[in-house]
């Protein structure tokens, strides 16, 4: 029950927050998300570290067609669960300097947009799957294509049908698992995982599974939506984009890639392992010459959600341990590196690094924290972001040590990028821009404090995640069928 | 032995302390605070030190936690403190408490008194982590970390452009090297499915002489101590790495950090006993590392990249001790380098304080009358650096020098062709510093000093250990007993069992060891005596910039090699990167749009309504689609 009661109060407050008065539309939001995020607690609490599905429900739909409504949460669900419940009120209290037009919408979509992730993320069906994982692109269509930058309506036109051009596959992919599930027909995940298909059919599935996951990542070569969209696109929507809905796409590829489809990907698998490592480095390589500090880290982000996915493909227990912890860190790196962005936009009015330097003479904690988070995200071991890449490049060594060692490059290339934006930007002299740059404000602090400390938790101590989801990885492991 | 775990925490509390309290704690009580850690761990150090001795010689491990379990493979959080170990911890804690006191007086007026011991003690943390961990990837962590606190205290002043560019030179080029140790972390994963020393080791211990695996290990390793030791061609970083205080010059930069690449092939010794053609190769990039470092050093004007150049070199010749299988005397060497070189470095800084600022030895002169405490010890630690006996160079040299000499006695020629540079630059320097007459301005001759007691108080302690520091490892042709050496042995027992042949060299005679080092230091002798008269007696002064000619101006510009990587590696990455922002984007944006178009085509002919905007279809298809499911749920 614990999983419906995650499942509706954001959409509940949503509703609510929707028909409030815009001015204390942002508070009842941020109070929806903390009970959210207590909700999570009690389950992160609760939760035995076994392989089964917890804190499931399950109605009947369409029960003629064996459809149901059903959603529960094993370890993988968890971890991203608890990814969301985090993330989204820190989201929250990030715009709490802003002032958005038609606040009650904005931040209604917000809250619709968490349950429609929690949605994905717990659901057990695969057409509930389907429906939430549809249902996750409008909130966030609205939130960039409403509040966004100049170019927001082609930019947002763009992600729109690339991501919808991607799901189509994956619609008729699921039509047809459910097709060729014995007897009345169920849409259970669980239940492809018996179907044994013949290699041709598995390869074909595999590629519309591939398609619409490596679209939402955004994997190479299909990603030439995200830049634009991280760019154009208001922050806290980006944030949202790339913290924690590009997760959907990594969840996908272990959630029914690699149980349904095990022939394919062994016969395919070497295409999207290179497609992978290519994007690891494609993406590292356009960073390091970007200037717009919002467009670098929507590269850098492509960048690790590649070596995130070459770690799923790789198949064995780091990789995939490695992708799941890495899916965590990330999300609270690149969250936290957007809105120190944003904060840096929002007194300057630029985010052209170029225009900008000496900040940390007039702003301590702000550099603090913008080094820690740029810490992680290089993998600095004790930070979150080594743990993952520690495991996901393992993984992938023991695949195959050559593509191992070329998906390596990232940690060479990764501190090229970031160490050239943090040295423009908060080192050297104070230029025009950066002159009267202000330090953080208490709200800002207490967005930045939480993500810090996960980097140095996770960092610290990855086991206390590790060991939540590695019954349910090795379960899933060994439910691979040849 | 649970307090060893105090070791490393003492300084990580120093740092949080003074990192937390910076601008609010009293400037006194920050050097206070920042250096009570590393001298309360210096203490414990040598109190495990002690409690080791009494207990045996087997090592102590403790464990702390569990870090990282995935599958079969753990990580554990624990330390392993053996003869290594041990000695590492007391040369760490030791020089970098006097290095600490040191930058009480040093950096007394800089506005960022508070950070700077800040990052200091993150580094001994780090450090101390490194040499402490029972595992690679602990070992790892302070590899890393080490890097950061490196890459922070460079770039210390951050206003300047330059000194930022040059910590992120030298944090990039540490992590080519750690890309290559990475992957050598997976493949003794692969391998052992471990990655405890202990358990790594017994195992590797029964495999064959140049196993394919073991020298992709050994190789892929060593890449890491090429970043990290400064080797060829990961070198460049280091010289840049000047711009970094002083004090951080000493202790990371020349008696501590660099020195981890020894410390990890000593410690992987059973790996590279295993590996006859990585030693090989460790030998040769030591060797020529030595040579080139030792011949740059020979032009160079300004007093810290003199030293800079010399780190350099001095490492070559540790590496090229490894290569030969000469652990202990490269250890040996570790030691004796960590006192001269520290002491160099903080008389060079001595020095700088002195000259307001000034750097360039061209501009000094004479300085002996006004530094007399900085002058005589600068004078005891080029002497022994010069290997001129009795001093500590002379003894650590001679050992590594001895062991090649049995390899190959080619060289064992350039090596001594090395000490000879060496001795004539370290006495360039000495003579242009100290010697003649003042050549700077009448500004700085006005504000000539001797420095404050905290700064000369750490100067006449590593003066003492520069000095006598060499007797703690006498060979027997002069009376001694190689105590160091027998302090170290159990170290290799495991390697010595792997692979007996490569142990079991002969010795040389007593007179045959006479021979060795009456040539080796003769030349050093003779070099001295020619800087004595190239810079004392003629009293030439080295060409204004730009005023160089030929073979001088080549390796007066370090050969060109900066230049040559920017060309090759920064140049062409930024193309790379351009190319492919701008035109590999616009092609795979160009099929998009392709397909999109076909798409779009396909639907005009389908429209029916006539609005035109696909979105609007799109997300009235979603809407459907959700109205659709609702519409079932609720109602059936």
């Amino acid at each position: 029950m614990l999983t419906l009661l995650l499942l509706i109060i954001p959409l509940l407050a949503g509703g609510l927050v929707l028909v409030t008065k815009n001015n204390s539309a942002k508070q009842i939001a941020l109070l929806a998300a903390l009970i959210e995020l207590a909700t999570a607690c009690v389950a992160f609490v609760q939760f035995k570290a076994n392989a089964s599905t917890q804190f499931g429900f399950s109605y009947a739909w369409i029960p003629s067609a064996g459809i149901t409504f059903s959603a529960g949460i094993d370890g993988i669900n968890l971890l991203l669960v608890m990814l969301t419940a985090f993330l989204v009120p820190l989201i929250i209290l990030s715009t709490f300097r802003q002032l958005y037009k038609n606040a009650s919408v904005f931040y209604a979509l917000i809250l619709f947009m968490q349950g429609a992730l929690i949605g994905v993320f717990t659901a057990t069906d695969a057409f509930l799957f389907y429906f939430f994982f549809e249902a996750a692109l409008i909130p966030v269509y609205f939130l960039a294509a409403i509040w966004g930058g100049e170019n927001r309506v082609k930019v947002t036109f763009k992600f729109f049908i690339y991501t919808i051009f991607g799901s189509l596959f994956m619609l008729v992919a699921l039509v047809y698992l459910y097709s060729q599930t014995p007897g009345t027909h169920t849409a259970q995940i669980t239940a492809f995982y018996q179907l044994g298909l013949g290699s041709y059919t598995q390869g074909l599935i595999f590629w519309a599974f591939f398609i619409a996951f490596a679209i939402k990542m955004p994997l190479f070569p299909f990603h030439t939506w995200q830049p634009d969209t991280y760019t154009e696109s208001p922050t806290p929507a980006t944030m949202l984009l790339s913290g924690i809905m590009l997760k959907m796409g990594v969840y996908g590829l272990i959630r029914f890639i690699l149980p349904i489809v095990p022939i394919g990907l062994q016969t395919w698998g070497n295409a999207a392992i290179v497609l992978s490592v290519i994007g690891i480095i494609y993406g590292s390589i356009i960073a390091v010459q970007q200037r717009d500090m919002k467009r670098l880290v929507a590269y850098s982000s492509f960048a690790h959600v590649g070596l995130m996915a070459a770690g799923v493909f790789s198949k064995n227990i780091n990789g995939l341990q490695g992708a799941l912890i890495q899916m965590l860190a990330h999300g609270i790196n690149v969250v936290g590196l957007f809105f120190v962005i944003e904060i840096i936009f929002s007194r300057t009015k630029t985010r052209n690094i170029e225009q900008l330097g000496g900040i940390t003479q007039r702003a301590p904690y702000l550099t603090v924290y913008f080094m820690i988070l740029m810490l992680g995200s290089v993998a600095l071991p004790l930070t979150n972001g080594f743990v993952g890449e520690f495991l996901l490049l393992s993984g992938v060594y023991d695949y195959n040590k050559w593509l191992g060692a070329v998906a390596g490059i990232t940690i060479i290339l990764g501190a090229v990028y970031m160490l050239r934006m943090f040295q423009r930007a908060m080192f050297g002299s104070k230029s025009s821009f950066t002159e009267h740059i202000s330090d953080l404000s208490f709200s800002e602090k207490m967005v930045l404090f939480p993500l810090a400390f996960m980097v140095f938790w996770i960092g610290l101590y990855p086991n206390s995640f590790l060991a939540l989801t590695q019954p349910a990885v090795l379960n899933l492991l060994n439910s691979i069928h040849y | 032995m649970s307090f060893l775990v105090l070791i490393p925490l003492l300084p990580l509390l120093g740092f949080l302390i003074n990192g937390i309290g910076f601008r609010r704690i009293p400037k006194n009580l920050v050097g206070i605070i920042g250096s009570a850690g590393p001298v309360a761990a210096f203490a414990l150090s040598v109190y495990a030190f002690i409690s080791f001795q009494a207990q045996g010689s087997a090592p102590i491990h403790v464990h702390l936690f569990d870090w990282i379990t995935v599958g079969t493979l753990n990580i554990p959080f624990a330390f392993q403190i053996d003869q290594l170990s041990l000695l590492m911890l007391l040369i760490i804690t030791g020089v970098g408490s006097l290095i600490h006191i040191y930058s009480v007086g040093y950096m007394h007026h800089d506005e960022g008194f508070g950070k700077f011991f800040a990052f200091l003690n993150l580094f001994l943390f780090f450090m101390l982590l490194l040499v402490m961990g029972s595992n690679f990837v602990i070992m790892f962590i302070g590899w890393e970390g080490v890097g950061l606190c490196s890459y922070l205290l460079i770039g210390f002043w951050n206003k300047n452009t330059n000194y930022n560019n040059a910590a992120r030179k030298a944090f990039i080029m540490n992590r080519i090297g750690d890309l290559g140790y990475l992957l050598g972390i997976f493949l003794i994963i692969q391998q052992f499915g471990a990655v405890e020393y202990a358990v790594v080791f017994e195992k590797a211990a029964t495999m064959a002489v140049d196993s394919p695996a073991i020298v992709a290990i050994t190789m892929l390793l060593f890449v890491g101590a090429m970043g990290k030791s400064a080797q060829i061609p990961l070198y460049t970083w280091l010289p840049d790495a000047m711009a970094g205080p002083t004090p951080v010059s000493a202790l990371i930069h020349a008696a501590t950090m660099v020195t981890a690449g020894i410390y990890m092939v000593i410690r992987s010794n059973v790996f590279y006993s295993l590996a006859p053609d990585t030693l090989d190769l460790i030998a040769i990039v030591g060797l020529a590392t030595a040579l080139l470092g030792a011949s740059i050093g020979l032009f160079q004007n300004d007093i810290k990249k003199v030293l800079a150049y010399s780190t350099v070199s001095q490492l070559g010749y540790m590496f090229l001790g490894l290569g030969v299988m000469a652990y202990s005397p490269s250890f040996f060497h570790v030691m004796t380098h960590a006192f001269f070189k520290a002491l160099l470095f903080l008389g060079a800084g001595s020095v700088i304080h002195a000259m307001s600022d000034e750097q360039d030895i061209r501009k000094m002169g004479g300085l002996r009358h006004k530094l007399p405490v900085t002058f005589a010890t600068f004078v005891v630690a080029t002497i022994a650096i010069s290997g001129i006996p009795p001093f500590s160079g002379f003894f650590s040299k001679d050992d590594i020098l001895a062991n090649v000499y049995q390899h190959s006695k080619i060289m064992w020629g350039l090596g001594v062709l090395g000490s000879v540079m060496t001795s004539f630059y370290m006495f360039r320097l000495l003579f242009l510093t100290f010697f003649g007459t003042f050549r700077g301005t009448k500004q700085q001759e006005h504000h000539l000093h001797e420095s404050p007691l905290s700064m000369t108080l750490p100067l006449v302690v590593l003066a003492v250990l520069s000095a006598v520091g060499g007797f703690l490892n006498v060979p027997e042709a002069l009376f001694g007993s190689m105590k160091l050496s027998g302090f170290m042995a159990p170290l290799y027992e495991l390697a010595a069992k792997a692979n007996p042949v490569a142990f079991a060299h002969q010795h040389l005679s007593h007179t045959q060891e006479y021979v060795l080092m009456g040539v080796s230091v003769g030349a050093a002798l003779l070099a001295a005596l020619g800087a004595y008269v190239v810079f004392v007696v003629k009293k030439s002064v080295p060409a204004a910039d730009g005023q160089e000619t030929g073979l001088q101006k080549l390796v007066y510009n370090k050969y060109y090699v900066d230049e040559a990587y920017d060309a090759i590696f920064v140049k062409s990455m930024r193309t790379a990167s351009d190319l492919a922002y701008s035109f590999g984007e616009f092609m795979i944006d160009l099929v998009v749009n392709g397909t999109g178009k076909v798409v779009k085509n396909a639907a005009a002919k389908l429209r029916l309504l006539q609005n035109g905007a696909t979105s609007f279809y799109v997300f009235m298809m979603v809407l459907g689609i959700t109205v659709i499911m609702l519409w079932n749920f609720w109602i059936k």
